[in-house]
Formats: structure tokens, sequence, C-alpha cells
């Protein structure tokens, strides 16, 4: 029966050549316009570390002046060094890690080469482990090479192959800022999207070149990037001190079940009020602890804009798809006395009904196709966007087969009502009026 | 012209004429907001910077280690770049309009650190800033040569001391509404008053296009910025910009070799690369109304020729019994007009609901009445094009097409 009403509809298609063409161009529009953005949006909102993000929490403690308080806002999204510090030494999670950014000159063993500049992460020995970040050679520097200050480096894949040609670099040396460090690590392929750990600096671009530890940083007093808040009446002349009231460290956490997370909220609360009781902190204790999923819907790192075209590409196949459904609805009242002699054949409503729908079905099959073919289009362009995100836009397998799925659905709906109307159709009125 | 019968016969196809009234309904709420959307738009890329923006170059450098003495290499920076044959002024400021950078500082009236301050973009200028940037200044003068210090020493002394500031207008009129500016005290910056020298008719944020007031605020700080945390900013004539470009940069290796160009880019570059992303949003909306309005009138040409071949025996006999081809197609135009108008009526709701739910979540403002009366225009002109084709059809079927069929 499938295949007599596929014959059917190839008939009515090449009948009705143009009206059929508009049907399919118009769904094939819709779908190609929703599966770009849709796949814009699922790239951007996709999990960055999938089966650990959930594990990992960023830490917020109010620091602030009492001066500007109002009760349950919104505490510093970073911390104080004086607070990462503390925490760090404390310890009381499994995994921890205190971090910020920075951009660094950049020197190689070859005279030759020119400086280069790379996008730098300070940080401490535990940002490897809990992040999971593959090593290819070597591995992280210890707990103890942040306390000692040591001059080592791990590097990105990017960047040993741009100064050292790839290769095992462990024991090679570079000169970042005019200071030797020795290579402990060089990464495997890692590219964080978004960026969740650090949002100042870049959500989806380039994943950083080099890291090196927090301590060594601030010895060197290595230039550093991102934001920083700073509060108080008294002049600041460093804001990077150890006591200066400013807040500029990223400091995440790894706890691993509801309790440790229970915990060290608890902790948290303690700590800000042993703070509070030394005069260091001014307010009660107001502490945040965000996961990733939870810390990137509260930052909404998906860009407004990404998600408005999402709405107007929506908004767009709606209006295809009732135009898809009157057309379908005048082709299937215009093929009313052919339905007539078929009913009076013996064909019963439900047959009737099955055949318009095949017919429906058959051109969201090549809206669909031409919606594909519209939306790797589509998403070329977006890629030649000056974006951050823009090169992350390609179809994967699951968008591919949600094309499809969504074309045909689209198309059921959009057949529906019609095939229900030429189903509704009286035989012998149609006969009479011949 | 009899509308009754047109109600009669729309009545026996609510089905079809529903749908086209909710297609023109839909288009016409997207094309409204998408219409402001544009606007909005190209408001903020045209946002003009106060600057002269075809002029400029900026060379943005960085050691590559700890220099001995950053003023006395940005003295010797600044006098090299003088001598490049076009460059008319040169000047170093800390952070350049659409470039990465942002600073801002708080701005009281009061000495009292805790009453509340106006926050502005804060731009460090050393001598011929105003000259090099192209400002106008409207109200007052430009610093004196004894009011600039040095930015390594003005932060590092918790006394100092800054004497004279220029101000935008806008942030003017915010802090003094009513008043002269020039000649009042502010607070905030260094550790004494602050008097108020000068008003520049505009001065761009940095980052600007944001909703937030403090985007419109801007002043200007007698500070020399070192070559480390600043820009050199040349000003020449825009025909010369590349190669005044060229000779800067081997001018600045001359001067200081083995420093690294952190940016080099004339500012029409940096404002194009700035607006990038909402001139492609403009487009985009662009391209998605012109395909909403090319399917909707594809629909109601194909729902319209459906009709007139359904209505072939009806159109026979009206034309038989005497009515006109202007009577025919006039029929059709007004069975569309009053179905564009219902979709239009509906889809002025739909669209006001939209702006609401932008206004929600996307702090977008809210759609002017203005806008409405613009997409109900369009979309009727739209819908009469469509009929058009249909409704002459329609007009050309000889009076015996009732008999023949």
């Amino acid at each position: 029966m499938f295949a007599y009403y596929l014959d059917l509809a190839l008939r009515s298609f090449r009948s009705h050549p143009v009206l059929t063409g508009l049907m399919v161009l118009a769904l094939g529009l819709g779908i190609g316009a929703c599966m770009t953005t849709l796949t814009v949006f699922h790239v951007l909102s996709a999990d960055p570390l999938p089966g650990r993000s959930q594990h990992l929490y960023q830490v917020q403690l109010d620091a602030g002046q009492l001066a500007y308080y109002r009760p349950g806002a919104e505490p510093e999204e970073q911390l104080t060094r004086f607070d990462a510090q503390a925490l760090l030494a404390e310890a009381q999670a499994p995994q921890q890690a205190m971090m910020t950014g920075g951009q660094v000159i950049l020197q190689g063993p070859d005279e030759q080469l020119e400086p280069r500049s790379s996008d730098v992460r300070y940080t401490s020995a535990d940002f490897f482990a809990m992040f999971g970040l593959p090593f290819q050679y070597g591995g992280p520097w210890s707990a103890a090479d942040d306390a000692s200050h040591a001059r080592q480096v791990v590097i990105s894949r990017e960047l040993n192959e741009a100064m050292f040609g790839g290769g095992n670099s462990v024991g090679k040396t570079l000169r970042v800022q005019d200071t030797e460090m020795r290579v402990v690590g060089v990464l495997g392929a890692w590219r964080l999207t978004p960026h969740f750990y650090d949002l100042n600096t870049g959500d989806y671009g380039q994943t950083e070149g080099l890291y090196l530890p927090f301590s060594t940083s601030r010895e060197l007093e290595l230039p550093r990037s991102g934001t920083m808040n700073c509060w108080g009446n008294e002049h600041i002349p460093d804001a990077t001190a150890p006591n200066a009231p400013c807040v500029w460290i990223q400091y995440w956490v790894r706890l691993p079940d509801a309790g440790a997370v229970q915990r060290y909220r608890d902790y948290l609360n303690a700590y800000s009020e042993r703070q509070r009781g030394a005069g260091r902190f001014e307010r009660p204790p107001n502490v945040r602890l965000r996961n990733v999923p939870e810390w990137l819907a509260f930052k909404q790192v998906v860009p407004g804009d990404v998600r408005l075209q999402l709405w107007l590409a929506l908004g767009f196949l709606v209006v295809c798809l009732t135009n898809t459904v009157g057309l379908l609805l005048a082709k299937c009242l215009r093929a009313a006395p052919q339905i007539g002699v078929r009913r009076a054949l013996g064909a019963s409503r439900r047959a009737i009904f099955a055949q318009f729908l095949v017919e429906a079905l058959a051109i969201g099959l090549a809206g669909g196709l031409l919606g594909l073919l519209l939306a790797w289009l589509g998403l070329l362009g977006v890629r030649h966007n000056p974006a951050s995100y823009a090169e992350l836009a390609r179809l994967d397998l699951p968008m591919l087969a949600a094309a499809l799925a969504v074309s045909l659905l689209a198309s059921l709906a959009a057949g529906l009502l019609p095939a229900w109307r030429a189903a509704q159709v009286a035989p012998a009125l149609q006969l009479k009026s011949q | 012209m009899d509308l009754l019968p047109i109600l009669a016969t729309l009545k026996r196809h609510k089905t079809a004429a529903g749908l086209i009234v909710l297609q023109v309904g839909l288009t016409c709420a997207i094309v409204c907001n998408a219409l402001f959307l544009i606007m909005q738009r190209l408001d903020r890329i045209d946002e003009p910077s106060g600057m002269a923006d075809q002029e400029l170059v900026a060379i943005s450098t960085t050691g590559v280690g700890p220099s001995q003495n950053p003023e006395a290499q940005t003295r010797e920076d600044l006098q090299a770049l003088r001598a490049v044959p076009g460059v008319q002024h040169v000047s170093v400021i800390n952070q350049v309009p659409y470039g990465g950078q942002l600073s801002m500082s708080s701005l009281r009236l009061v000495q009292d650190e805790n009453a509340p301050g106006v926050s502005a973009a804060a731009y460090n200028g050393s001598e011929q800033w105003l000259q090099t940037l192209g400002l106008k200044l409207v109200a007052g003068r430009d610093f004196e040569a004894g009011e600039y210090v040095d930015d390594g020493a003005f932060s590092a002394d918790p006394d100092s001391k800054l004497a004279a500031l220029v101000i935008n207008r806008a942030l003017a009129e915010r802090l003094f509404p009513g008043l002269d500016p020039i000649g009042q005290q502010v607070y905030g910056l260094g550790s004494g008053p602050t008097r108020i020298v000068g008003v520049v008719e505009r001065l761009i944020s940095p980052h600007p296009g944001g909703n937030e007031e403090m985007n419109r605020y801007s002043m200007v700080m007698p500070v020399r910025q070192s070559f480390r945390g600043g820009a050199y900013l040349l000003r020449c004539a825009a025909a010369d910009r590349d190669r005044v470009l060229k000779a800067g940069i081997a001018a600045l290796d001359k001067t200081g070799p083995g420093r690294i160009l952190r940016e080099q880019k004339t500012l029409s570059e940096l404002r194009a690369a700035y607006y990038a992303t909402d001139r492609n949003m403009v487009l985009l909306l662009v391209g998605v109304c012109l395909a909403l309005m090319v399917v909707t009138a594809f629909g109601i040409v194909g729902l319209a020729s459906f009709w007139v071949q359904q209505r072939t025996r009806m159109i026979g006999t009206r034309r038989a019994l005497g009515a006109t081809r202007g009577q025919i197609l006039r029929y059709f135009q007004a069975e569309n007009f009053l179905l564009s108008g219902l979709g239009i009526v509906l889809g002025m709701a739909a669209a006001y609901g939209i702006s609401l739910l932008l206004m929600q979540n996307y702090e977008m403002p809210r759609l002017p009445w203005s806008y409405l009366p613009v997409g109900a225009l369009v979309l009727c002109a739209l819908g009469q094009l469509a009929v058009l084709a249909p409704a002459r059809r329609a007009a050309a079927l000889p009076p015996v097409a009732a008999l023949r069929s």
C-alpha cells in the first residue's frame, strides 16, 4: 500500500511541479535556518567536560565593604589573593586550584626565532588533574613546586609545535619574560569550549598555551590580565599584593558528592566567620558554590545574539510550516474529484488519510534534504563570522539526525490537517458535480 | 465594493482563510521586531566616536624583559614617531577606543569616600592628546604643560594629586546639570580634588554600545602613560595611514629594539572589527525578513490561485451577468485586503507580545509604536502584490468559462 501511495504522491508532484517546488523550498528554508542556529546553539551550550563538570565548583566569598552591603546580594565572582591562598593552604576539598590569566613574551632556545606572545595561566598543582588535562609528554608540577616557586612550565601541544617543532620537549627550557624556565609537561589536544574557569579572558577562544605556578608568577611579577575589582578608601599601590582589597583570582574545587558539597559549604561559612572575627571580612558569610553547568547558566555564557537567532529561526520555521499547510490543503482540495472516485471505488477514509500523509512525508523528506544542504551552507557562513566561536560551528552526527527528524515531524504536523480534510470529502457530492 | 459576498465566500473556506491570516500575522509580528532590532544595531554601528577615526593609527608595544626606565623610553619613542614624515600629531593613551582594554574610574562631587560616585571611562592622555584624537572642545581649555604627570609616579604615590580633568559633555550634564562645569571640583582621582578645565563634545567609551548609563561617560586625565600600559596614537592624512603605520613601526624598532608589537592598526580597522558581529546580525535579520516575506507572498499566491481555479464558474457567471474585468480584479484584491488586514491586526498584538518577551529576556527596550504601522504597511503591500497575478488571471477569464467547466 505504501508503495502505491508513494506512486500517487509522485504523480501528484509531477502534475503540480510549481506548487510542490514551493512547498519543498519553504520547508527547506525553514529547516535550514533552524538547523543552522540549532547547531550553533548546540555547540555553544555543550558540556565542556562531560562526566566531570557537575563535580567542579567555583568558589565565591563575600569579602567586600560593609558600606555597600545589601543582604543576599551576589558576592564577587573572584577571590582576593589572601583568601585564595588561605583556602589552598587549608586544602579542605579533594582537589582545588587557584588561578588567574595573563599574557607573556616567550623566547625559545633558538635565538633566531622572533620572541612571541602567549596567553598564560598562573595556577596551582591540582589544576591539571582536576580539569583532566591530557599530557602527551611529562606531567604537571607538584604542590612542592608551588611552594618553592619553581621555574617550571607546562606547554600546550600548539606551543610545543611552534617553539620546539613538536616532539618530547620535557627538560627543554624557554625564557618567559626573560626568566629561564624548564618544561615539565606537554599537553595533548586540549581546548575548552567555553573557557569556563575564567570567562574574563575570552569565552570561546583558544585555550592558553602556557601554564606555570601562581607563586612563581607573583615572585617574578609577571603581567596578569582579566577583571579586577578593588574597594576601600586607601590608596592601593600594588593591587596584586597578598593583602590588597582586590578580587582577581578564580578558585575551583572538585567535590565528588552532595555530602562533600555540604561539608565544603559549611567550611566556607566557617572560614568567612573566622575572617570576620579576625576583622578581615566586614560582611556576614555569603558564599556561593556553583558547579560548571550552573555557573555557565548564571553567566549566560551563550551569547544573547545566538539565542535570539534561534528564536528567529523557529519563528521562521513556523511561518514556513503554516505556508506548507495552506498549500497542501489547496492541493488536497483540488484533488477532491479524484478522492471522490477513489472513495466510490471502495477506498476507506483511513486509506485516503494515509495516502495524503505519505505525500506530506515525501515533501518533508525532500524539504529536509534541502534544509540540510542549506544548513551546511549556513554553517559555512557562520564559520566566516568574526565571532570567537565561529570555527566551532560544524554539523555533527546527532545534529544531522535531528535535522531529518525535525523535518519529518514538521511535515507530518503540516500534513495532518490537509489529509484529514481530504478524508472528509464526500464521494457522492464530488461524483455528482463532475 | 460590496463586502458581503466576499465574507460569505470566505465563510466557506475558513481553514484556508485562517491559514493566510495566521501566516500574515506571524510575519507581521516577526518583521516588526526584526526591523526594530535592525535599527537598534544600525544606531550602535553609527555611533560617532568624536574622534578623527579616518586619520588615526594605533601602535602598542610591549617589552620582553623588565624595562629600566619606561618613561625615558616612551619620550624617546614619541620623539622618533613625531619625526616620521606625514605624522601630524602623536600622543600616548592608556586605552584605544574599540581596542581590548577598558579602564574606568568613579567620580564623586564630595570629599566623603562613601558617597555614591559616577563611573566613567578613564583615558590617560599625554601632551597633544586633544589634537591627536581630533576631539572638539566645546568649553574651557586643554591641559597646560605643568598639569601633566607621569603615570608611574602618579600611581605609586598615595598622596598624588591630579590638578585638571577634561570630561565629555554627557558626563558634564550628568554631574552638573544646568551648571557651568568649568572650574567645578570632583573627587576620586588621586587624593585631593580635581578641577574640571574643559569639556569635549563627544568622546566614546573604549567599549561602546552597552545599555548601561556609564557607557556614555568618559574623561581624560593629564597622565603620561608609558609604552608598557599604553598605545601610541598617530594622526596623519587618511591617505598616508598605511605608510605612516609602517614607518612608525620601523621607528619604534630603532629606538627600542627587541620589543613585540601587540597591535598595529588604523582606528577605522579597529572600529570595523568591533562592530563586525553587529553588522553580521543586521545582514542576517534583513535576510530573514526578506525570506519571510517571500515565503508569505508565495503562500498567498498559491492559495489565491487555487481559489481562482475553484471559482471559475462563479467568475464566469458574474462576467456573463455584466461584471467588468475591473470588478473581478477588485473582488480578489478586496478579499486579500480583508484577510491581510485581519492578519495584521493579530500580528501587531503578537509583535507587542514578542517585544515584551524580548524586554524580559534580552534587556531590549520596548518596541516603539511607530514600528507597528510600518510593519502593517509592508505586509499590506506584500499581500496586494502577491494577489495581483492570480486576480488578473481571474479577471481575464471569459464569461463562457462558466459554461465550459
